[in-house]
């Protein structure tokens, strides 16, 4: 799998309140929700966004409520992965179960700035920053954490355990 | 190696005799959880997942808390759809308004959390239940569909942080305030990923309301789970509230800890957590002069009894201040009742403050209290993020309820020791 997109950069601690603020939660459609992602820190996110982007943020991205609304309207807006300095608990468990790539890094953050092209190699373990001309190694997923993307997310992965 | 509290129950619901930390595992559950929220999520997901019996009817709880009563007809849709699930399902715990309270205040008085448990919920404040002995966390709705089909949930196992409780807390100091100063010494991401496990002399001296409050800003710091040790106490509430088994855990002597903090209760002082991060802590001493618009007293973390009882303290013969808004809201219902019973709500009213049925309103900027720009609320809630409780430039202080009543009174962040309330008396 591969992807490739222009960087939308933040900083630290940004949590799921911001992503999709609890006023938008009457709804659990995530078309909806994506009109209102990123709204209350970056009022342009949802206009500017385009298919395959990338997110790059500092630690504990996605911090707060449990709302899978908010990898699913990250999802929803076109992001193909999220690179941070760390990631809250929740969040980085939701994101794989539904199938939103996360890359943790500290030094990555660094290199990659706002509107880079950056392209992401899963299966290499690779990133090329298209814009700076450097490739960088990732680390890959745990064995377990591998199991349930291969199957698609959590749900696939339930699925194929009801028919064994 | 021993193993930390946490990891024992975990392993002993892997089938495990040993855990370590990093280690992936599959565990039974003893509770799965969801709201009017993440719920209608999950149970979307379950279907497609191919569910068709929830695995365990006793063991699912599912709660319309966040948006409800019902708050517009968006939220009545999905209250309506969990409540459908619930019905077809035949749920034991689906509590329907009049009956419900906040989750995480809600389930332990109902019995349904006790020591020794795991617990999942598809809310993060799932943690609360650490304060019982129980392995508690929150997870995302995927994960709750998952173990309405299977009644398990796979885990990284946790490694910990030591929090070594000492001394007594002086009269104003209450749970919410030593979380508070925890969460300002190590940071919201401080215990990411980790347990955050209580120990020492400290603990005999904090009731069991205080205790989840503690645990249930765990999550604040990041961390997995909050957990306290199983005393006398613990074992007398879960007597009282719960006809189930439980079963006490201890940490081995040998145990590994990332990190040990050792704190003093003696010396901590009311805490106020100042916008936009619980960790941007300032003791009431170095407050200054913060004008508020609103004051909000209740949630799952402060909405108990006892918060009640420490706010009615100081409300008790003062009046809110001209032009500030004061809104209480007890957890469950029974604590409302309680609250009548003993003469709360009658002072709250007195004093002009505004009394609602239990919801999670305006924690979430849901409803019954929403901010508008700019405004400034003093709240016993758990989070302060931009936006969280309305406009994205208002700004939430997060407080103890003495603290909170206070500031209702005096229109601006206020010690609680300075206002002359009848609880200086006793
Ligand atoms: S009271 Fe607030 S923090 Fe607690 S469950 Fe409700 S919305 Fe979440």
């Amino acid at each position: 799998m591969k992807t490739k997109g222009k960087v939308h950069k933040y900083g630290d601690n940004v949590d799921t309140d911001v992503i999709i603020p609890a006023r938008y939660l009457s709804t659990g459609d995530a078309e909806e929700l994506k009109r209102h992602c990123m709204e209350d820190i970056d009022k342009e996110f949802a206009a500017r966004v385009e298919k395959g982007d990338i997110i790059v943020a500092g630690k504990n991205f996605g911090s707060g409520s449990s709302r899978e609304h908010a990898p699913m309207a990250i999802k929803a807006s076109g992001i193909s992965c999220l690179i941070a300095e760390s990631f809250a608990r929740i969040f980085h468990r939701n994101s794989f179960n539904i199938g939103l790539p996360i890359i943790e890094n500290q030094g990555l953050v660094k290199e990659i700035e706002k509107g880079d092209y950056v392209e992401i190699d899963f299966e290499k373990g690779s990133i090329f920053n298209i814009t700076k001309n450097k490739t960088y190694k990732i680390q890959p997923y745990p064995e377990f954490v591998q199991r349930i993307i291969q199957s698609g997310g959590l749900g696939n992965y339930i699925k194929e355990k009801i028919n064994e | 190696m021993g193993m930390t509290m946490t990891q024992k129950i975990l392993a002993a619901h892997a089938g495990l005799e040993r855990v370590a930390a990093g280690e992936y595992i599959e565990a039974k559950l003893d509770m799965v959880l969801g709201n009017d929220i993440t719920a209608p999520v999950a149970i979307k997901e379950f279907e497609k997942m191919g569910g068709k019996e929830v695995f365990h009817k006793g063991k699912i709880a599912l709660v319309p808390d966040h948006f409800a009563p019902n708050k517009d007809i968006k939220s009545a849709e999905q209250c309506k759809f969990m409540r459908e699930f619930a019905l077809a399902q035949e749920v034991d715990n689906y509590f329907e308004i009049g009956e419900m309270g906040i989750e995480h205040a809600l389930l332990p008085e109902k019995g349904l959390v006790v020591a020794g448990d795991v617990v999942i919920g598809a809310d993060s404040h799932t943690c609360t239940y650490g304060a019982l002995g129980a392995f508690s966390t929150g997870v995302g709705s995927t994960d709750m569909a998952a173990a309405m089909v299977t009644g398990e949930a796979w885990f990284k196992v946790p490694s910990a942080i030591k929090f070594n409780l000492r001394g007594r807390p002086s009269k104003w100091v209450s749970g919410k305030d030593i979380i508070l100063h925890i969460i300002g010494k190590i940071g919201v991401d401080g215990a990411l990923y980790k347990s955050m496990e209580f120990v020492g002399d400290g603990i005999e001296h904090l009731t069991m309301d205080n205790r989840f409050t503690i645990s249930n800003m765990a999550i604040e710091a990041g961390a997995k789970n909050g957990i306290f040790p199983v005393d006398q106490r613990t074992i007398e509430y879960i007597r009282e509230h719960s006809h189930r088994d439980f079963q006490i855990y201890q940490a081995d002597e040998d145990a590994k800890y990332d990190k040990v903090y050792n704190i003093d209760l003696s010396k901590i002082r009311p805490t106020v957590a100042f916008p936009h991060l619980p960790d941007n802590t300032r003791t009431i001493d170095e407050v200054g002069n913060i004008e508020i618009d609103q004051v909000v007293i209740g949630s799952c973390t402060n909405g108990r009894i006892e918060d009640l009882r420490a706010a009615a303290k100081v409300f008790k013969n003062k009046k809110v201040k001209k032009g500030l808004r004061a809104i209480i809201f007890p957890a469950t219902q029974k604590i409302y009742l309680q609250a009548i019973e003993e003469g709360l709500i009658s002072i709250f009213i007195e004093a002009g403050a505004a009394v609602s049925t239990p919801t999670c309103g305006p924690c979430l900027g849901g409803h019954m209290g929403v901010l508008a720009e700019g405004e400034r609320c003093v709240a016993t809630t758990n989070r302060n993020f931009v936006g969280r409780m309305g406009h994205a430039t208002s700004e939430i202080y997060l407080a103890s309820p003495a603290v909170a009543a206070a500031s209702a009174i005096a229109g601006k962040i206020f010690n609680p020791e300075k206002i002359g309330g009848q609880g200086d008396e006793n």
